[in-house]
């Protein structure tokens, strides 16, 4: 088990933005969290990372709570790819994914061949001396998403590792959202438990081992995407009339709208 | 397309070459200008004349020049790195506005009521009450339980800066002549008059900020993505960002004490830097400090060279050098981007 939280609910300013949520991110599974807008997807995401303390329940990572880790050691286990980021300095591909080598210490020449290999893994060898900020939206995400990876590049001491990912193929074309799916599953196989926040319900279903629905800051739904996705529940929560058929090669529930 | 750099270490090492050379030629340079036997004969004691213009005069002002510059660089350096803006400055928060402010109140109430306590380590001492108080009160106006607003935090600084000004203004029209002159040849920015307590004073704090800094550049690395990312690499951002916040008061504090404002150089040095060596902090401090003890030891030799034997004060060469640099880099960033 990797990431868990139990009866969480988080108020905020009067607004119950979450409530009665019970999650687990297990290890070596992909989890997809999907829902309409203001559902609460990124509000869950930072009580999960730490950045928004719930107003009840814990965080529990690796079976101790989230802020009783040393700063270090947490990020160790846990990486967070957010949804927008600004950094408006020029540093190259290789100086920002080289950042996510931070939390370790296993020396300059080690950190620099894993930033290779994390460029690589994106398809982003060809940006390392590229200046960030002439990069394209697409090329950014990809550098970023190389930075989290290289930050769990190895299991830590203790516990698994975790990574959370808010909406990481937004920007990318077909090709590279293949491409990370890919390296979602292969990132579980080797016992990372990863969560993503995406829109796409097809893509959701083509990698989640493990669905999560959500709807006004509950969970309306949580299972594999073959018992979540029905269209009542699409209807429900989406208030998108469709249908589900299996996709013809993976079998897998495909909706239509 | 690649990032156009010179190797970091190549610019430490040549900035540590020309930094020297630059004190020396300051030394030197002035007034009453002499050449290298005189200087030997001045350091060696037999010519008694040159020996106290050196030690006396132009010592403690060359090295208080580069312990200000090495120090306003730095601490420039420092806050653009906190607030991810790479235009931001001490001055820009409200740090110099209240270093400034806390020296005024100290110049001014001390000559009406203690004239005998007049002097620098209670202007310095004031200086940094007032730049801390500055800083922090910013800092509770723009920090939530949620983390640091940049844009609340600058626009505050803007506020604060406004309010120091006034209240400047206000010292000003109560002062006497003297004190008057005092205090606006302190704000321009001059490093004449130096002795050797304001010299030491700086050398002390521009050592001790250039050892100290270069150990928070992961950090500040890191809190470049934003601080809930620093966050997620194991940064203790808070904890972090406090400190930083104290040291800058200090060295930025200190620096108004001994030489007034002097502008643009906690700007331009880590700017130039920067785009000649890229961001990393782990060399823009160390290089960042050399250039700006390299810029303000050149501006103040041109300050007392340019209508010899009358002087200028360091701030105006460093404002009239920095501004039109500035804009033109400006401008060069705006057509390549």
């Amino acid at each position: 088990m990797s990431l868990a939280v139990a009866n969480l609910s988080l108020h905020v300013a009067g607004f119950e933005l979450l409530r009665g949520i019970n999650m687990t991110v297990p290890s070596g599974q992909v989890t997809v969290v999907v829902g309409p807008n203001g559902a609460g997807k990124s509000s869950l995401l930072k009580v999960l990372c730490g950045e928004l303390v719930p107003s009840t329940g814990t965080v529990l990572l690796n079976d101790a709570p989230l802020a009783s880790w040393d700063d270090a050691a947490r990020a160790q286990q846990l990486a967070v790819l957010p949804q927008h980021l600004a950094l408006s300095f020029p540093f190259s591909a290789q100086e920002v994914v080289g950042l996510g080598r931070i939390p370790h210490a296993t020396g300059a020449r080690r950190d620099a061949e894993i930033v290779a290999a994390a460029l690589k893994l994106l398809d982003a060898s060809y940006l390392q001396r590229r200046p960030y900020t002439s990069m394209s939206g697409g090329e950014r995400q990809r550098v970023q998403l190389a930075r989290v990876i290289a930050q769990l590049w190895q299991p830590p001491a203790h516990g698994s590792r975790t990574l959370l990912l808010d909406e990481p193929t937004s920007a990318f074309d077909l090709q590279h959202q293949q491409m990370t799916l890919t390296l979602a599953r292969q990132l579980a196989g080797e016992g990372v438990g990863v969560l993503m926040v995406v829109h796409d319900l097809n893509l959701a279903a083509s990698v989640a081992d493990q669905l999560v629905v959500m709807k006004d800051g509950t969970i309306a739904a949580c299972g594999s995407p073959a018992e979540v996705l029905t269209e009542r529940l699409v209807d429900e929560v989406f208030k998108v009339d469709c249908t589900i058929t299996p996709h013809p090669r993976s079998g897998l529930p495909m909706v239509v709208v | 397309m690649d990032v156009r750099r010179v190797d970091p270490r190549w610019l430490i090492s040549t900035l540590a070459v020309l930094l020297p050379l630059a004190l020396v030629s300051s030394l030197l340079l002035g007034s009453g200008g002499f050449g290298w036997p005189a200087l030997w004969q001045g350091l060696t004691g037999e010519a008694q004349h040159v020996a106290t213009i050196l030690w006396q005069i132009r010592l403690p002002r060359v090295v208080l020049a580069a312990a200000v510059g090495a120090v306003l660089a730095l601490c420039g350096a420092v806050m653009q790195g906190l607030f991810r803006n790479p235009l931001a400055d001490p001055s820009l928060i409200g740090v110099s506005s209240g270093a400034s402010v806390g020296a005024s109140v100290a110049i001014v109430l001390l000559a009406a009521w203690l004239p005998g306590l007049v002097g620098l380590p209670v202007t310095a001492l004031a200086a940094f009450a007032g730049g801390l108080l500055a800083t922090l009160l910013v800092y509770r106006l723009a920090t939530s339980p949620i983390g640091t607003s940049v844009a609340t935090m600058l626009l505050a600084g803007i506020a604060i800066t406004a309010l120091a000004g006034a209240a400047g203004s206000l010292l000003s029209y109560f002062a006497d002549n003297t004190t008057l002159r005092r205090i606006s040849l302190w704000q321009m920015g001059s490093l004449s008059g130096a002795g050797h307590d304001r010299a030491l004073l700086m050398a002390g704090v521009a050592v001790g900020l250039a050892l100290w800094l270069p150990r928070y550049a992961k950090p500040l690395n890191a809190m470049l993505l934003g601080e809930s990312e620093a966050r997620h690499l194991g940064v203790p951002v808070q904890k972090i960002k406090r400190q930083l916040i104290v040291l800058t008061a200090l060295g930025v504090g200190s620096a108004v004490a001994s030489a007034g404002i002097v502008a643009f150089v906690g700007l331009l040095v880590p700017h130039m830097v920067r785009l000649l060596a890229g961001p990393d902090h782990r060399y823009l401090l160390p290089a960042s400090a050399l250039g700006g003890a390299l810029l303000v030891v050149g501006a103040d030799t041109l300050a007392r060279l340019v209508i010899a034997p009358v002087e200028l004060p360091t701030g105006i060469i460093t404002a009239l050098l920095g501004a039109p640099f500035f804009v033109a880099l400006l401008y060069q960033q705006r057509t390549r981007i």
